[in-house]
């Protein structure tokens, strides 16, 4: 557990980074701390492993008041991810990850064969040890800084926007393999962002501060959306929000119906309705429109995620059905955007 | 030719030689090592308090522009060495080559990027053991080059110290042209090329040997 108490960080120059900050970040949980730049993020993150000391206030971690430790031994124990990895370039990425097991006196043998464990945890193969920093793509190095900062297996890690040096698809890669190695690991982590989508798919709870080092709202991130504190958060989560806070709706009570169906590669020919193709397995291939001729299909409603998908798969749809597969991929029925407003309309009430 | 052969052919000319280029190899590589200490000293103080970076720099130009015949005989009158004390060169060659290494070596630390630093000292490395283990060793490609460039700076003045008769391949400059007689001058001039070609490639290897990483292939 994390606790920041009347945290106050005010700069040399008079600039006020952070102010009154009181916060409890809970063990076992991703916090994000998320807000535009100058907003007090990174200096709140830092103020946990002493890279920042507060003016006023106190941070304690796991109830210690981190003033009282010695820096390098109190940063030894708490992972930190930066931004660009800044891995060491003059390192293999094997003894990249394996420095501070040999900063706490670990043998060079020992280190490297946690190490190259490490490796395997975040999903790289074990030739790419031997490799150079420079010889990894921005996606590769950015596992690689996550594989550095658990080596120690540290009970808290800190990240300071780990992923926004990388492209949207392979920052989205990356997110998911967070959320993987955290349902595996269960630390505790903060992760500083200013990208509030990045916030709000990862975030168990996430911190919303503004300019000024103020904590404008601390909660989960369905509560962001559909009750954000004041204006500055509703501004920040974005004008799409109601529809976003459909990500944290389950779709219980939504019924799917049956759909007419032709097996790919059959003939056909033109009624009045869509008719959806699929393959031998039941995986839907595309719809047949009307008037005969093949459209590509819409997203797909996996069973079971949240109703968000099950929108998007009727609004997405050429023919106004949303198809709903299971987890196999295979055909289950689809559904019409009325229904799911139906169902979202119910839950109000 | 056949006067170089002639001149060769003595065997007490060759011990002489040997001699000389042995005393030429140590006049001018010991200042060099001292000097690399001194500059990642330096540059380091350079680096890490900026104020000091200006005067630092400044200075080390101006040293840089003291004539070497001129220092050579000004030491003695400051530090109380004999005239001829070959202390009197190893000294001005420390000072020229350090003044050479500083910039260098101050602009190679300030290009370790801030991330890299930031993550070390966030992993738990003190002051120092970062200095040594990060920041020093990826100076080295910068600093190599400076070193090459001071090496070979070096082969050359400690020849200008023969005027002032400090051993080293530059008696054989003296010796030549008090004769008249060309063929020592001209041994002068190959031993000396020869030795510096043969530190440059020295300091080559060494400096692969130091930074394997600098000459990855990128994917």
């Amino acid at each position: 557990m994390i606790e920041f108490r009347d945290v106050t960080k005010r700069f040399d120059d008079g600039t006020t980074a952070v102010n009154g900050l009181n916060l409890v970040v809970e063990a076992g949980t991703i916090t994000v701390f998320v807000g535009p730049s100058g907003c007090g993020k990174t200096t709140s993150l830092r103020m946990v492993n002493r890279m920042i000391d507060p003016t006023s206030g106190t941070v304690l971690v796991d109830g210690e008041d981190v003033l009282g430790v010695d820096p390098p031994t109190l940063r030894r124990g708490i992972g930190y991810v930066i931004q660009q990895a800044g891995l060491f370039p003059h390192r293999t990425v094997l003894d990249n990850v394996a420095t501070v097991p040999l900063l706490t006196g670990w043998t060079r043998r020992k280190a490297r064969q946690r190490a190259a464990e490490l490796l395997e945890l975040v999903g790289l193969p074990a030739e790419l040890g031997r490799r150079y920093p420079v010889q990894l793509s921005g996606g590769q190095q950015q596992r690689v800084g996550v594989a550095r900062a658990l080596a120690a297996d540290p009970p808290v890690l800190l990240m300071d926007e780990p992923f926004s040096a990388v492209d949207p698809v392979v920052r989205e890669g990356l997110q998911d393999e967070l959320l993987r190695l955290q349902a595996e690991l269960d630390k505790t982590i903060v992760f500083v962002t200013h990208d509030i989508d990045e916030a709000i798919r990862i975030g168990e709870k996430v911190a919303v501060m503004r300019t000024g080092g103020v904590l404008a709202q601390y909660a989960p991130p369905a509560e962001l959306l559909t009750r954000p504190a004041d204006d500055f958060v509703a501004g920040f989560v974005g004008k799409d929000r109601g529809y976003r806070s459909l990500s944290f709706v389950d779709s219980s009570g939504v019924e799917v119906a049956e759909v007419a169906t032709i097996a790919e590669g059959s003939a056909f020919e033109s009624t009045s309705d869509w008719r959806l193709v699929v393959d031998a397995d039941k995986r839907p291939q595309g719809w047949v429109a009307p008037d005969a001729s093949v459209v590509p299909g819409g997203s797909l409603y996996e069973v079971g995620a949240p109703i968000r998908g099950a929108l998007d798969s009727a609004l997405s749809s050429p023919s106004g059905l949303g198809v709903v597969v299971d987890a196999e991929g295979r055909l289950a029925g689809v559904v019409t955007a009325r229904q799911v407003l139906d169902v979202i309309e119910s839950r109000r009430g | 030719m056949g006067d170089i052969a002639k001149y060769l052919s003595d065997a007490g000319t060759r011990a002489a030689l040997l001699d000389m280029l042995l005393d030429h190899v140590y006049l001018s590589l010991v200042p060099l090592v001292v000097s690399v200490v001194l500059a990642i000293v330096l540059g380091l103080l350079c680096h890490r308090f900026r104020q000091f970076n200006a005067t630092l720099i400044g200075l080390s130009n101006i040293v840089y522009t003291i004539p070497s015949l001129a220092l050579f005989a000004i030491i003695p009158a400051l530090i109380g060495t004999r005239v001829l004390d070959p202390l009197n060169v190893i000294i001005a060659l420390t000072v020229y080559t350090t003044a050479l290494l500083v910039r260098p070596v101050a602009e190679a630390l300030a290009a370790v990027p801030a991330h890299v630093t930031a993550a070390a000292t966030a992993m738990g490395f003190r002051p120092l053991r970062r200095f040594l283990t990060v920041e020093l060793p990826l100076s080295v490609p910068v600093l190599a080059a400076g070193v090459r460039v001071g090496s070979v700076s070096n082969i050359s003045l400690v020849s200008v110290g023969a005027l002032i008769g400090t051993g080293g391949l530059g008696t054989l400059f003296t010796d030549g042209f008090r004769q008249r007689y060309l063929a020592p001058i001209i041994i002068g001039i190959v031993l000396t090329l020869v030795l510096a070609l043969v530190v440059d490639l020295l300091l080559v290897l060494l400096r692969n040997r130091l930074t394997p990483w600098a000459r990855v292939v990128k994917p």
